[in-house]
């Protein structure tokens, strides 16, 4: 019970220290919302109707500063997210972020789950086959992949199968945007076909470190006494592998795998930016690009609560499997 | 049931490895490892390109736009010229500098910081251990690349200090966390229980005698950290978020993105230095890689031969 109680009290501490520095730095930086909206709007709406335009978002620069924390932090609780003020003026951003939202979920959640159990599986076979000729390929052909940068192979990916073939997979947005949406299969094929290379474009660079780490894990546990003696009483291979080395090895990634499904809604925003595929990521680019502070605050707030709640979940799981972790903490 | 065979070999290290190493027995392991090697010269063409970028091209200003725009590659241009009229392999040579300078002064940076915060939270313990690791990670969790956005947005578009500066803070907690676990891991050890016997200062103990002990740790969190400052840099100055007319990588990845240069059938000018890049980026995760397998022998390629033995 201490142990989760700690985590819980971590949370709340983490959380708090994001949303306040997600409050002061745009109050500390210069460049100021009110000037980059005069600029957009040039001219055509006068200094006084922009005020007070931006007062009605919420925007209000003289209140007490502390008066204006408190009010930030009801708001960013109760999904009071404001109003966009960048390109898309005047849209509530907690619509902006419902439409990202499936997208972003949908693509870099799929991919980095398929990416996890995949690497995951081929860790344990290369540890398990030690010395065999996939192993001893593996290794570098993966620290490799894993180092290269997101968006140069997206680029690579979208020469090759896209410029190269005539347009053979589509480069960019996340639907054939003549049809309509609806469940029909033409609808769902054209989803289908516009995620297939942004989705294996996270898979190829996310996949190596799942494979070495598991490799790695899964070699120290193999020479673990229990291992020894599920050979001595004659289990299967099988029963071996997955049931008392696997199992176990797994364990330390599986808070790895909890961040980065954390950092799923937030983790591609350079994949998205190449394939101009509307999700979160693309949404924060384009916010940043038009000093849209509403939205760049509430994405950033949401980025953060998304780690934290799957490294809270993490832990609790943890704490379950391991009764270690719970003598520890 | 061969693999029940071989997986003893696997747990015992090789014995020609075993030989205890010295003091220059670290590089000598070092230059043993096929992925070292290999990482090690990738890192030094970089190091020549970036110290001495006249010796490879005769253009002296590689961001004037002083050629025909457009061109493939020729006997002239190595490489073509962009669509503003630069020549590729002279912005590719020059651009070298900037993105070693990015990845080895980002990393030292980060690394003397994560072993600063990490060490000194391990070592002295108690209400200072507490708030130090929680500040650490606080900073592990927050996540890293939309804050790297959202920062160098608001700092103005990142001039290299501000791109610098937005890095280190970001990158250093991973580190921290890792030292503090080894050295949390030595803190009853004799030898330094004998040093704070003979009465020797905190800071004698932290520098000269837990410091060396964690020199390969320190080396792979260094070489971690480069690493995530080569991508993280590229990529925030391919969303155009670095100096636009800077001459690096990443500057022109953005020209060539925002130029369309894959739809205009000029792919060179936009996968060539993302290749450097990723070459960079390989070359640190490459010698990363040689420093686990060297401190840990487990983890070591099985030599084909011995394998085969205990087949038979």
């Amino acid at each position: 019970m201490n142990y989760v109680l700690r985590r819980l009290g971590f949370f709340v501490l983490t959380l708090w220290a994001a949303l306040t520095l997600n409050f002061f730095i745009p109050k500390f930086m210069p460049g100021s919302p009110i000037n980059a909206l005069r600029d957009r709007t040039r001219g055509k709406v006068s200094p006084a109707a922009l005020q007070q335009m931006l007062t009605a978002y919420g925007f209000k620069p003289h209140q007490n500063l502390f008066v204006q924390y408190l009010n930030y932090l009801g708001d960013m609780f109760s999904g009071h997210w404001g109003v966009s003020i960048g390109a898309t003026l005047g849209t509530p951003v907690s619509t902006l972020i419902g439409q990202a939202l499936p997208w972003t979920l949908g693509l870099v959640g799929i991919a980095t789950v398929l990416a996890f159990v995949l690497g995951s599986l081929i860790g344990i076979v290369a540890a398990w086959r030690r010395g065999g000729k996939v192993d001893s390929i593996l290794p570098s052909v993966f620290v490799v992949t894993s180092a290269l940068p997101y968006f140069w192979v997206g680029l690579l990916l979208i020469l090759m199968l896209s410029v190269w073939t005539n347009g053979f997979l589509p480069s960019d947005f996340n639907y054939d945007n003549t049809l309509q949406p609806s469940l029909s299969p033409g609808f769902i094929g054209s989803v289908l076909k516009h995620a297939i290379l942004p989705a294996g474009t996270i898979l190829i660079t996310s996949i190596g470190g799942w494979i070495l780490t598991m490799r790695n894990n899964m070699i120290t546990t193999l020479a673990e006494d229990y291992v020894r003696m599920g050979r001595a009483k004659g289990l299967s291979n099988r029963r071996i592998m997955y049931g008392y080395a696997a199992r176990n090895a797994m364990l330390p990634n599986l808070s790895g795998f909890a961040m980065s499904l954390g950092f799923v809604i937030s983790g591609a925003i350079l994949v998205e930016y190449v394939f101009n595929y509307p999700g979160l990521g693309y949404l924060l680019y384009n916010a940043v690009q038009n000093t849209d502070y509403p939205l760049m605050q509430a994405l950033f707030m949401l980025f953060t609560a998304a780690v934290l709640i799957a490294v809270l979940l993490c832990d609790f799981a943890t704490a379950w499997l391991d009764p270690r972790a719970r003598a520890k903490g | 049931m061969t693999s029940l065979l071989v997986q003893p070999t696997a747990a015992t290290p090789a014995p020609a490895t075993t030989s205890r190493r010295g003091r220059g027995g670290a590089l000598a392991s070092l230059l043993r490892n096929r992925k070292a090697t290999v990482g090690l010269a990738i890192f030094l063409v970089f190091c020549v390109l970036a110290a001495v970028p006249q010796l490879f091209t005769s253009v002296r200003d590689p961001n004037a736009l002083s050629f025909v725009p457009s061109q493939q590659p020729s006997g002239a241009h190595w490489l073509g010229t962009t669509a503003l009229g630069q020549d590729i392999w002279a912005q590719l040579v020059y651009g070298a500098r900037q993105s070693l300078v990015i990845a080895l002064v980002a990393g030292l940076c980060a690394t003397v910081l994560s072993v600063l915060i990490g060490v000194s939270a391990a070592y002295l313990g108690g209400v200072a251990d507490e708030a130090l690791s929680m500040l650490t990670n606080v900073f592990l969790v927050i996540p890293t690349f939309p804050l790297i956005i959202v920062l160098a947005t608001y700092a103005g578009k990142g001039t290299l200090l501000v791109v610098l500066i937005v890095l280190v803070v970001t990158g250093w907690s991973y580190g921290a966390n890792q030292l503090r676990a080894q050295a949390l891991s030595m803190r009853n050890r004799d030898f330094l229980e004998s040093a704070r016997v003979r009465g020797e200062r905190r800071s004698y103990i932290i520098v000269f005698e837990v410091l060396p002990t964690m020199t390969s740790l320190i080396l792979a969190n260094f070489l971690g950290a480069a690493l995530y400052s080569v991508l993280t840099a590229a990529g925030l100055q391919f969303l155009g978020l670095g100096d636009p007319n800077s001459i690096s990588w990443g500057t022109m990845l953005y020209w060539s993105q925002s130029q369309q240069a894959l739809q205009t059938g000029m792919p060179l000018w936009a996968i060539a230095p993302g290749a450097c890049v990723a070459l960079l980026g390989v070359s640190f995760a490459l010698m990363n890689y040689a420093f686990d397998e060297i401190s840990n022998p487990a983890l070591r390629p099985v030599r084909r031969n011995r394998a085969r033995r205990t087949h038979s």
